[in-house]
């Protein structure tokens, strides 16, 4: 791939021994993603959260499978499981037992552990094209403005300082607040969904986007955007075939930073109780109904909030190895 | 310096009419655009199968038959220079700054925040002293020993604080409180009748900010200082012969600190003007809260004062920030 690499000081040394040594040997060159699928492969705590992350994503993806065989249905109710006096879970730990792996709710006793695993569904599925979308409108945004400069740059560049001092949670909640039940040809949850991945993708691009402007007025300047100035190349065929594929590993570092950042926003939404309609579980949701009950059953709000934090520590985890391996200005 | 501060200013108050008319078209154009009538946003704040006369009614009386754009105006004006509002009849003259009335109580909206704004003051000040203090300071000690055991164990520290939710931190600190004393209860007391109770009811809610916010501060100080660390004028610095300690907290520290202070500034504000989730964890009726029942309840006024506050906060802090930098930076006051 294509960043830009600098050569850190203690390779540049002088090692005059090895290169005689290395004399007979057949010199490979190595391409700068492989330099850095190295270097990240050498990084065993990013590798870790990597394979964390996979594993989530399978969960999410295979939910109904994994709830159908280790589970009960997630909105299956189990009051018999409920001590009638306190309304908390009869056995110790949560009701944790070997059919109810993570234990039972309070007052309904649905099963804890279908729960969390279909929490996880909403969860990323809302943070990737959360995601999604504000890279696309980051990126877009980020290169007009860094590659024409002059009026355009200023215009997007005071956009996006107002963007960032909204109170986007503010707006989120009023925004999902007004909704009506149906639009759009949309109803229900899946409207909620859709209204929560316009907000938190809407409201996010500048953070992406700023990072990407300050890259392309860099990468303006480079003598390979000059040649293909040189020899004709219209400005579209500049931002896309010659800028763009230098802004790959940026995109992908922010892109996967941002995907923790996201959960966690659609976890907040969801426990102000403008996220996710119950009863689809959610883990944000789950929290807040928690709230009046932690007296009561501690185990219920230990669950949900694990989920969230483990998630997101593995995205970061991962994240944070990604921009280590490709940028190598990162200190490492 | 003089057109810096008057660029600052223009820019303070774009912001704060872009955030007003956007809650406004929030509020209005969303349920439109999602095809909800005038009408039955009317009908939203009448009783139960209203007649069409009084649909008729509350439209006038909340100027939902004005257009939209003479009804922000209408706010604008409000909020500068007072307005008058028509009650059925008689006038009711509303002093500047003017955030209207409740639709639903009728109370003056100006009387809601400031009623509500100590606790959410309370809360954000103090955790706001408290994780710039600590965040920095773990990230400067951390960057001074890069690669330490030290730097390892703070910055996985700091690591797991960005990635716990506070409202689940939130939780797990009451838990624990109850554990310790099945008694306690955290309850907002004013400052100036009981200072002390105040501050110990406060020590959870300001512990749980804190730990997410000086967890990224500690990450941003610390990427900072290893880059203001490698600058030139660091090893002039050195060169010269100054003592490191000087190096550190006159040169090093002073480059770092800008464009933390930014984002400081910004969070701040927003915190300012609401401490939603951390109000919500631990039940405390701040400005948030306020805004979130309002919410529910599509209370436009209500949401509309705490919006405009909340952006009044974030550009307060921001012109503060900036004034600060000249003094900090000098590049900002000679350039």
């Amino acid at each position: 791939m294509t960043a830009p690499i600098e050569v850190s000081g203690a390779e540049v040394e002088a090692q005059p021994d090895a290169v005689l040594a290395g004399l007979g040997k057949k010199v490979e060159g190595r391409s700068l993603g492989q330099i850095a699928w190295l270097r990240l492969r050498r990084d065993k705590v990013a590798i870790a959260g990597g394979f964390m992350v996979i594993f989530l994503v399978l969960v999410a993806i295979f939910a109904p499978l994994i709830s159908g065989w280790f589970g009960h249905p997630p909105n299956e109710y189990h009051q018999d499981l409920i001590d009638p006096v306190l309304s908390g879970p009869k056995g110790k730990l949560g009701g944790i037992d070997g059919h109810f792996l993570l234990g039972v709710e309070p007052i309904t006793g649905r099963d804890m552990f279908s729960r969390i695993v279909y929490g996880a569904q909403i969860s990323l599925l809302v943070a990737f094209l959360a995601t999604l979308l504000s890279v696309v409108i980051g990126v877009v945004m980020g290169m007009i403005a860094g590659f024409f400069g002059g009026w355009v740059d200023t215009l997007i560049a005071r956009v996006m300082d107002v963007f960032l001092a909204f109170p986007i949670l503010v707006f989120a909640i009023a925004l999902a607040g007004v909704m009506p039940d149906s639009a759009f040809g949309l109803q229900g949850n899946t409207l909620r969904v859709a209204v929560l991945i316009f907000i938190i993708g809407f409201f996010n691009w500048p953070y992406i986007g700023r990072i990407i402007r300050g890259q392309t007025l860099s990468l303006r300047e480079r003598e390979f955007v000059d040649a293909a100035r040189g020899l004709g190349a219209r400005p579209s065929y500049i931002i896309f075939r010659e800028i763009l594929p230098n802004l790959l590993a940026p995109i992908i570092v922010y892109a996967t930073l941002m995907i923790p950042s996201n959960i966690l926003f659609e976890a907040a939404l969801s426990f102000l109780g403008v996220g996710v309609i119950p009863p689809t579980p959610s883990w944000g949701g789950m929290l807040s109904q928690a709230v009046p009950l932690y007296n009561v059953d501690p185990w219920f709000m230990l669950f949900p909030g694990l989920a969230i934090f483990l998630t997101v520590m593995a995205f970061n985890l991962f994240g944070d190895g990604l921009r280590d391996a490709l940028d190598p200005r990162a200190n490492r | 310096m003089i057109a810096y501060i008057a660029r600052r200013l223009v820019l303070a108050v774009v912001l704060m009419l872009v955030i007003s008319a956007v809650t406004f078209m929030i509020f209005f154009l969303v349920p439109r655009i999602a095809g909800v009538n005038s009408d039955a946003l009317a009908a939203r704040y009448a009783g139960k199968a209203p007649t069409p006369q009084q649909i008729v009614d509350i439209k006038h009386r909340l100027g939902f038959d004005k257009p939209l754009v003479v009804q922000y105006g209408e706010y604008a004006k409000g909020l500068v220079a007072g307005r008058s509002f028509d009650n059925g009849g008689d006038k009711i003259w509303c002093n500047a700054p003017c955030f209207g009335y409740s639709f639903k109580t009728d109370q003056p909206v100006r009387q809601l925040l400031t009623d509500r704004a100590p606790i959410t003051f309370s809360i954000a000040l103090g955790a706001a002293i408290l994780w710039l203090i600590s965040g920095v300071i773990a990230g400067v000690i951390s960057a001074l020993r890069k690669g330490s055991i030290t730097d390892r164990v703070v910055m996985l520290i700091a690591l797991a604080g960005v990635s716990l939710p506070v409202f689940f931190t939130a939780l797990v600190a009451q838990a624990l409180m109850r554990k310790a004393n099945p008694s306690a209860t955290i309850q907002y007391v004013n400052l100036a009748d009981n200072p002390v109770g105040w501050a110990q009811n406060l020590i959870l809610p300001w512990v749980t900010l804190a730990l997410l916010y000086a967890a990224l501060y500690a990450r941003l100080t610390r990427a900072g200082m290893l880059d203001t660390m490698s600058e030139d004028y660091i090893r002039t610095a050195r060169a010269k012969g100054l003592p490191e300690r000087t190096v550190i907290v006159r040169h090093a520290l002073r480059g770092t600190l800008t464009p933390i202070l930014t984002i400081f500034g910004l969070d701040l504000g927003l915190l300012l003007g609401g401490a939603f989730l951390t109000e919500t964890a631990f039940s405390m009726h701040g400005l948030g809260q306020l805004a979130l029942a309002a919410i529910n309840e599509n209370d436009l006024p209500v949401v509309l004062g705490v919006t405009t506050l909340t952006a009044g906060f974030v550009v307060i802090a921001n012109l503060a920030v900036d004034l600060l930098y000249a003094v900090v930076d000098p590049r900002v006051r000679i350039g």
